[in-house]
């Protein structure tokens, strides 16, 4: 399982790139992992405000249904609309390809997120 | 509580099973190497091995097995000839279902019945209530294991290394005593997935030994398969599944199972109370859809019409063959039929979806 050492992470197996004040957020190989095959995902709309750990979207899998959480606050800038056609990128590419970006409100949160180390110690433990 | 295994336990994992709970069994749902949509594929375009030995089974002997049998299903088996199976729904006194089952016909005073593993307790309970004398009855479950090979290629992999002629077996029918790879079994031409395909009976200690013997006949054209693809595999090809379907709740008559309600059978439990329904016309009754707008229908999804309640989606999800996301839904009766328009709340939002038929997935002939 592939962990990226620039990124921050969260609990819910999401990832963050920070770019300036702009936060790409995506979901973990490890979320896509245990997921399964990925057919369908529901974006958030852009201009949409968020508090950390709100839903912005859902994504669904042939087994399951599960919430897309953002890390971060802020307001939806962009997001990856290329999933709604082809959702099974998530699994195949999960760091490659983002699901929104948000412009951050409150920097100061990325702090609260896990590093790529703390995360993959957090998955080693998940899976015991 | 600990979960129970099947024999084949070993086999999940060696082939790096993705294991989890289901009802209380230890078991894959899908492997780690293929995924549900790979194994899905692969069912449909080659084939597929499955371990099913979590499912139920009951022997029923005697001088009046056939007349016992024949009051606790709704299918008609008296024209059952020794060597066939039929399928059926098991029917509460008010018409709904305590299970559907396959009854193989050993011979007039031997049956065998294959019933689902989370109501084995409860069916067994069932038939010994009813019970009458000329019959005993066994719960024969933890005797066999059972393995089904299913897809296009199965009959050509599982011929060799059998010993008899699988082409005189037909659809509906079994033979006990084969030999597959030296291995005893009993062998039925039935399945779970639309594709053509056999279940294999076996002993427990032999499970293993024939799961590899197949695997190595078949070798590049035959993968394990989990649970699943089982499911999406029944579903695409519209096959009921007990809790979704067919339920407690639920008559065979609304889940449109008409042909194997046989209410020309002088009595069978049930009776009185389906020909009454069948009579006046099922209040509710099940009916395919299609999604029109972007969405996937999820079992216990309620129904709308024009934002009135109509029922609720019984099964539904992606088709992976037909590329399509569908559902089967129990609904008001004047809307169980093709063309209407109807609303799938998704998330607390109506998402439309079309009403049809012919929908699923038919094997080509």
């Amino acid at each position: 399982m592939e962990i990226k050492a620039n990124l921050y992470y969260s609990d819910d197996h999401e990832w963050v790139r920070v770019e300036g004040d702009l936060a790409y957020i995506g979901i973990t190989d490890y979320a896509q992992h245990h997921l399964g095959d990925i057919v369908f995902v529901e974006l958030p709309e852009i201009g949409g405000e968020f508090a950390a750990g709100d839903t912005i979207g859902v994504i669904e899998s042939v087994k399951a249904v599960a919430d897309m959480h953002t890390p971060v606050s802020g307001t939806i800038t962009a997001v990856n609309e290329a999933l709604e056609e082809a959702p099974e990128t998530l699994n195949k590419d999960p760091y490659g390809q983002h699901i929104a970006v948000l412009k951050m409100s409150n920097p100061d949160e990325l702090k609260k997120l896990m590093t790529g180390e703390q995360y993959t110690a957090y998955c080693e433990q998940a899976e015991e | 509580m600990e979960l129970r295994r099947t024999p084949l336990y070993p086999m999940h994992l060696k082939y790096d099973g993705n294991m989890i709970d289901f009802g209380g069994w230890e078991l894959p749902v899908e492997y780690k190497a293929t995924g549900i949509l790979a194994e899905h594929h692969q069912v449909r375009r080659k084939a597929g091995l499955f371990d099913v030995s979590h499912m139920g089974e009951v022997d029923i002997r005697g001088e009046q097995a056939g007349a016992f049998v024949q009051e606790l299903v709704t299918n008609d088996i008296s024209t059952l000839k020794e060597n066939q199976v039929c399928y059926s729904p098991m029917c509460y006194p008010d018409g709904g279902c305590v299970d559907d089952l396959l009854v193989y016909k050993h011979s007039r005073d031997h049956y065998f019945l294959v019933i689902n593993a989370a109501n084995t307790d409860k069916d067994f309970a069932w038939m010994q209530e009813h019970k009458i004398p000329g019959v005993t009855l066994e719960n024969v479950s933890s005797r066999y294991a059972e393995l089904a090979l299913q897809g296009p290629l199965a009959e050509g992999i599982l011929q060799s290394i059998c010993d008899t002629d699988l082409k005189e077996i037909n659809y509906y029918w079994f033979r006990p005593g084969v030999k597959v790879a030296g291995i005893d079994c009993l062998i039925s031409r039935t399945g779970y997935t639309g594709e053509d395909g056999f279940e294999l009976f076996t002993s427990p200690d032999k499970a293993c030994d024939l799961w590899e013997a197949i695997l190595e006949a078949g070798k590049g054209a035959v993968l394990p398969i989990g649970l699943g693809a089982r499911d999406t595999l029944r579903f695409e090809a519209k096959m009921p599944l007990y809790g979704h379907e067919l339920d407690k709740g639920i008559t065979p008559l609304e889940a449109r199972l008409d042909r194997f309600v046989r209410l020309d059978k002088p009595s069978f439990i049930g009776k009185e109370a389906l020909a009454r329904q069948k009579e006046k016309g099922p209040e509710r009754l099940l009916v395919e859809f299609e999604m029109t707008e972007r969405g996937i229908p999820r079992a216990h999804y309620e129904v709308q019409k024009n934002g009135q309640n109509i029922g609720w989606v019984t099964s539904g999800g992606y088709a992976p063959t037909l590329g399509k996301n569908l559902g089967l839904a129990l609904v008001k009766s004047e809307f169980a039929k093709p063309g209407e328009e109807i609303d799938i709340i998704i998330r607390n939002k109506p998402v439309k979806a079309r009403t049809g038929q012919g929908l699923f997935y038919r094997r080509p002939k």
